[in-house]
């Protein structure tokens, strides 16, 4: 155990006398998160939206009247014909067309019945329904209020009956993408930052020769890999805290479940991070090689982590392969416990499948790191 | 130097796949002695070291260091003996206090200890005004002394040596050996490999191997009475120069 103290103390002080290295651990993270959760967003605005008015009518200057007033939708043009305006979205000037056709007023007060036609570039198809959305709520808003005009016209003995669903968000009452985004991001950089300094502390040791002079030394390796991961976990659990005052601070995520379950769960899973570390510091020989492996990894698991894009959506496959994603799991838990105000039993399947990652890993990485060769 | 052999090879093997580096080597060190290891580059030296301190295991053959077993038991002859390779081994962004507290500490030396050992190594090094700067900014002599010192800093009984005089002046080099002969007389065994004939010279004993063989084994001075030359270098280059 003296040992191992011994060796915390020298990392510590080499950690903390890297002038390259403290920036990265304590300022990178920090913009992650303010440029993260404020970029990182699904919600569509600002849709370059255009028309062809053949009709120039009371009722259609109404409708387009409706996009001009929608916040989502910014009218960019009008056009005469159908040609000019695809040449326009071809170039990406335009994203959504509405063509609203000659006798548009005529047909709607005489048959109560009217085509429109509507014209999406669907390059992302995720922003693409989207838009397809709020167009048929505004298409629908326009309709509900001609209905009225026109019954009012013909009768006024029979009222429209209509079923109206309102929805009820939970939550996030106020579908903040911030609320969303910022648990995730958290997730990202105690992740990055401790995979990719313990990934390649070990590799560094074998760059600069010291690595064999303590192979000859009779530390057992249990003792040097403890000393050696231990000032990441607790880097790891620095940044979480860092985190969890910033999204408070700034971004005033909510935190409805205990935080004191949040670092638990978090104090395991920063074993696994330590072990896939360690792992891919035993099977290089350079800082640059690990560096490579882990930016391998991270990227894939970030991506497949359900942080971006839901899980749920991906193909039978990879919804499998989400399985083995160590980053899915933190990223789960964080948004249940903050979000959520999950507790200990909500996250145990979570908490024993990380406890499994994290002892397999170790046992790999232990197994793989020969003091002899 | 006494009668008593601390390490003793008997046909010691390492084969990688097809490529036999170190070809059944037999010798031994007695205690207290200075055994110069020589080969050329390539020859096998630093393989053949590897297996001894127990950080390569051997594919055939057997070997006792300080009275331990290197196939078996590797951890206890690593608590017995000490190291310094050519590649420089203290941590850079240390201090000379800190490399010292810190290998004090992980073989398993007490605080007293360590503190009794860190104030009379800086004070017999002379390195009292430097104590608390970075390792990375002394010259490298000095650092190859600090790191023989750190090498020593458990007693060990035996201390290898890999060419660790490499690239320094000839005046530390002196002051280097004038360190060995002192731990020598202390009953420390002294196992160096070098490219320098005239350190070849100060040793007790000195083997010279050729393509994983030892092909000379003898004392400096019985060696050029056998190949009838005058001095070490020429003893190396006859050897070398038969296997060409």
């Amino acid at each position: 155990m003296k040992v191992i103290g011994y060796i915390i103390q020298k990392e510590f002080k080499q950690i903390f006398r890297n002038k390259g290295m403290l920036p990265i651990i304590f300022v990178l993270p920090l913009l992650q998160l303010l440029i993260l959760s404020n970029a990182a967003t699904y919600e569509v605005k600002n849709i370059l939206f255009a028309y062809i008015d053949e009709d120039r009518s009371a009722s259609s200057r109404e409708l387009i009247e409706k996009f001009n007033a929608s916040e989502y939708f910014d009218v960019k043009a009008s056009y005469v014909n159908y040609k000019q305006a695809s040449e326009a979205m071809l170039k990406g000037e335009v994203s959504v067309l509405l063509h609203i056709p000659q006798d548009f007023e005529r047909n709607l007060v005489r048959y109560k019945k009217t085509d429109l036609s509507i014209t999406i570039d669907a390059i992302d198809g995720a922003a693409a329904g989207v838009e397809s959305g709020y167009i048929n709520q505004i298409i629908q808003g326009f309709n509900k209020k001609i209905r009225l005009e026109l019954l009012s016209f013909s009768n006024g003995n029979s009222k429209p009956v209509r079923i109206e669903t309102i929805p009820s968000f939970w939550y996030n009452t106020t579908l903040d993408y911030k609320t969303f985004m910022v648990p995730g991001i958290l997730v990202l950089l105690v992740t990055m930052i401790t995979l990719f300094l313990s990934g390649m502390n070990i590799v560094r040791e074998k760059e600069i020769g010291t690595l064999e002079q303590i192979n000859v030394t009779p530390i057992r390796k249990g003792e040097f890999i403890i000393g050696k991961l231990f000032p990441f976990w607790v880097i790891g659990m620095g940044l979480l805290t860092i985190g969890l005052i910033l999204a408070k601070l700034i971004f005033n995520t909510p935190m409805l479940g205990s935080i004191g379950l949040l670092y638990f769960y978090t104090s395991f899973y920063l074993l696994v991070i330590l072990g896939m570390g360690l792992l891919i510091s035993n099977y290089t020989d350079t800082q640059q090689q690990a560096m490579f492996i882990a930016w391998f990894f991270v990227v894939i698991f970030i991506l497949m982590s359900g942080l971006f894009t839901p899980i749920e959506s991906m193909p039978k496959w990879a919804q499998w392969f989400t399985e083995l994603n160590p980053i899915k799991y933190f990223v789960e838990v964080v948004r249940m416990v903050m979000l959520k105000g999950a507790g200990f039993t909500d996250i145990l399947p979570q908490l024993i499948k990380t406890l499994a990652y994290a002892f397999v890993l170790n046992v790999l990485a232990v197994w793989s790191y020969k003091k002899v060769s | 130097m006494k009668e008593e052999n601390v390490i003793i090879s008997k046909g010691l093997t390492k084969r990688f796949g097809g490529f036999t580096a170190v070809d059944a080597i037999t010798f031994e060190v007695k205690k207290g002695e200075i055994f110069g290891f020589l080969g050329a580059n390539g020859a096998g030296k630093t393989t053949a070291m590897k297996m001894l301190i127990g950080i390569s295991n051997p594919t055939g053959g057997e070997a006792m260091v300080a009275g331990f077993d290197v196939h078996t038991q590797q951890d206890a002859i690593k608590k017995n003996i000490g190291y310094m390779s050519q590649k420089f081994a203290l941590y850079d962004d240390l201090t000379v206090a800190e490399n010292i507290t810190f290998y004090g500490g992980i073989y398993g030396l007490s605080r007293k200890q360590i503190r009794e050992k860190r104030t009379k190594l800086i004070e017999t090094l002379g390195l009292g005004e430097i104590a608390h700067q970075l390792v990375g900014s002394l010259p490298l002599g000095w650092k190859q002394k600090l790191a023989f010192s750190v090498a020593m800093l458990h007693d060990p009984q035996i201390v290898f040596l890999d060419e660790p005089t490499g690239g320094v002046d000839p005046i530390t080099r002196r002051q280097f050996w004038e360190m060995i002969y002192k731990a020598a007389d202390e009953d420390t065994t002294i196992f160096v490999t070098t490219h320098y004939m005239d350190e070849a010279e100060y040793c007790h004993r000195v083997s010279i191997m050729v393509a994983g063989k030892i092909e000379a084994l003898d004392t400096p001075k019985k060696l050029k009475e056998q190949f009838e030359v005058s001095s070490m270098n020429d003893v190396f280059l006859r050897l070398a120069r038969n296997i060409e």
